[in-house]
């Protein structure tokens, strides 16, 4: 090993680098970029859904329904209609994801003391958001009628408790239940995927495309001096991302962080070691760009956005793909990120993600090692 | 450096991929200060020859050694030892022309004392003093040639390969190359060249004749003119060429013919003989014949009269 010979490759490989603005994009304002579009853009919380209601009463009673849907937070009555055709339209075209219909005789029955019902129609395109909604309008519907019992009682003169049992809840790590902090955590992932593989398989499959590699291992520079010369830059890029991305999210998103700052470094600089290995390996295996690249998305990107934990909770996976992502050094290294950030969850309780990422580290990086020869076929 | 004064020794290399035997069972040395051409139409096997001897294909069998290490058991000394020219250019374009010698000027581990001066003299040799800051892609082919060359021998190896250093690049600047070649070979430079143009061919030293993967000629530029055209050579004159080349292949006395240029060139066994009864032939078949002379051979000839006798030897044989 010759330091000489690798800070040549290093040098090289900077300066490529500096000079390609395609990589310089890729390095410096995709990161960012993607930090903001999923801090942004992927909202998982469900808040002022459009609502239209079509009030057939019209009384003072369904009045004051409605306005408790509209000021639940989850709830915006954009539109009250005054046919069922208009509310039905409202759902086909997406104007609103629920229609409410307050019956004619509903003011009525609450007088008589008998049981009214109010319709719900919800748009079920997207399950989840409709089961959410249903949950919701029964939530806001109870709380409606817990209140007419309750005066019903008061009037004749009885002394009641308010509500016998109650939930007090706390909720703890993500108080506020923001989707953003579940989420841009786990962006450092994609980033370092992306940054390390992507990159790397493209940076050592150019050079055999061009032919340059033919001219570079003519000369007495070894493999290991090759690989460090064309990694450590790519890492040292990586690091620096994500202690960008990090800030943003910290700084920019209000993510609590909660843990050790230099936890978060080691297991980061782990994970990069992990994603150069792989794109590199791919890159010694493809030889081409194309191929490289597609499979450096195929066997990093991909895992890293939909099997890690990143969006989707690992447990609520079929039990074959749980198996599957057990292998996914990505898993890990997101639990990390969203431990210690959230829960700031001492180092020590770390290690049974911490201790498969490196072994992952460890033979992914001897493997690379060892795919690469200085021959031509 | 153990034994021979040989710089690179072949014996019996082969070369085989699947079924195609690209190299086949070559025997060849080339010695110290030499510059050894090695000839050959494209697909001959000559990137593939210089490709095990740089220790970047490994021989199917058979042995090569260069500077006295062999190529298969210890590619990394061979590498130390050697500068090497690809077929393709194959520095960095998108690098700055001071950038690509820095960078093989650490690839090739040249000690910090002695950066400098090196620098100065592969810039001095490639002739691009003041052009440092040029992007490497934006030279003219010539430049670049030179520049890989100044790149390849950074390091003053013994021995340096250049596998067609000079296609692509316009007939001065191959000239000029030359030159630098050598100059190199002056200082003691083993040079082992390939190239599919006749004329370059006579600038070396000692020549190999490859095809199909195996030497058919060896010796010196006048050698192999001498000894391997079996006969002598006539130039005809003569209208239309292509009837004339037909008849004349099927007629007596006439070893082979062949077209060059705007007229034909005869392989007979006796020249004095030949000429009139050339003449008295082509005019029974009607072609109209000017001027016949003896000429000397080019290596182009020597060329076609090796690979034909190989071509019609296969036909009979098949």
């Amino acid at each position: 090993m010759s330091f000489t010979r690798f800070l040549a490759v290093a040098h090289k490989e900077v300066v490529q680098i500096l000079r390609d603005s395609r990589s310089l994009i890729i390095v410096v304002i995709m990161p960012v970029i993607l930090v903001l579009l999923f801090g942004y853009g992927v909202n998982l919380d469900l808040k002022g859904l459009p609502v239209y209601a079509y009030d057939r009463d019209g009384s003072q009673q369904s009045q004051d329904l409605l306005k408790r849907f509209q000021a639940s937070d989850y709830f915006n009555i954009v539109r009250v209609v005054n046919d069922y055709p208009a509310l039905a339209r409202s759902l086909d075209d997406g104007h609103a994801k629920m229609g409410i219909v307050v019956p004619w005789d509903f003011s009525q029955r609450l007088r008589d003391g008998r049981p009214a019902q109010v319709q719900a129609l919800v748009d079920g395109t997207d399950d989840n958001t409709a089961n959410v909604l249903i949950g919701y309008a029964q939530a806001v519907v109870q709380g409606y009628s817990a209140d007419i019992q309750l005066e019903w009682l008061r009037n004749r003169g009885q002394v009641v408790q308010p509500s016998p049992v109650g939930v007090e809840t706390r909720t703890w790590y993500n108080e506020n239940l923001e989707s953003s902090a579940f989420i841009v955590p786990g962006v450092l992932a994609l980033v370092m995927s992306v940054i390390g593989a992507f990159l790397t398989s493209l940076t050592i499959a150019r050079e055999w495309e061009r032919g340059t590699m033919e001219q570079l291992i003519s000369t007495p520079v070894t493999p290991a001096e090759i690989m460090l010369g064309k990694l450590v830059p790519y890492f040292i890029i990586g690091m620096f991302d994500v202690i960008v991305c990090a800030l943003i999210a910290i700084y920019w998103f209000q993510v609590p962080f909660r843990g050790s700052f230099l936890t978060l470094l080691v297991s980061s600089a782990m994970f990069m070691v992990v994603v150069l290995s792989l794109g590199f390996f791919i890159s010694v295996i493809a030889k081409s760009q194309l191929a490289a690249s597609q499979i450096a998305l195929l066997v990093t990107f991909l895992p890293a956005f939909l099997l890690s934990g990143f969006l989707y909770a690992i447990e609520q996976m079929p039990i074959i793909l749980q198996w599957i992502t057990r292998i996914l050094p990505a898993r890990y290294y997101v639990s990390v990120l969203k431990k210690i950030f959230l829960k700031g969850t001492p180092t020590a309780l770390l290690y049974p993600d911490l201790v498969p990422l490196a072994v992952f580290t460890l033979v992914l990086a001897v493997l690379a090692t060892r795919a690469f020869h200085k021959r031509l076929a | 450096m153990p034994e021979d004064k040989h710089s690179v020794v072949m014996e019996n290399l082969v070369k085989q991929f699947g079924d195609f035997v690209a190299v086949d069972h070559i025997n060849l040395q080339a010695r110290e200060g030499e510059v050894f051409g090695f000839l050959g139409p494209n697909g001959a096997g000559k990137s593939t020859t210089i490709r095990m001897l740089c220790g970047l294909l490994t021989p199917t069998s058979g042995r090569a050694r260069v500077a006295g290490y062999d190529v298969g058991r210890e590619p990394e000394s061979v590498r130390q030892n050697i500068g090497y020219m690809s077929q393709k250019f194959s520095l960095y374009n998108d690098l700055k022309v001071i950038e690509n010698i820095r960078l093989f000027a650490g690839l090739y581990s040249v000690p910090s004392n002695k950066l400098r001066e090196r620098i100065e003299w592969a810039l001095g040799m490639a002739n691009l003093k003041g052009q440092e800051n040029l992007i490497t892609g934006t030279l003219p082919g010539g430049w670049k040639q030179r520049l890989a060359l100044g790149c390849a021998v950074l390091h003053k190896p013994p021995i340096i390969f250049l596998d067609e250093p000079t296609s692509g690049v316009d007939p001065i600047s191959r000239r000029q190359f030359w030159d630098l070649i050598h100059h190199m070979a002056e200082e003691g430079v083993t040079v082992f060249v390939t190239t599919h143009y006749m004329e370059e061919a006579e600038y070396c030293n000692r020549l190999a004749l490859i095809f199909r993967g195996k030497i058919v000629a060896l010796g010196t530029p006048s050698e192999l003119k001498q000894k391997s055209m079996k006969g002598e050579l006539l130039l005809v004159e003569c209208e239309p060429l292509g009837s004339a080349v037909k008849v004349l292949q099927s007629a007596p006395d006439v070893i082979d013919a062949a077209v060059f240029g705007n007229a034909l060139h005869l392989v007979v066994r006796d020249a004095s003989v030949a000429v009139p009864q050339v003449r008295k032939y082509l005019s029974e078949h009607s072609i109209t014949v000017g001027h016949i002379e003896k000429i000397r051979p080019t290596l182009e000839d020597v060329f076609v009269s090796l690979t034909t006798v190989r071509d019609s030897g296969k036909e009979s044989t098949a």
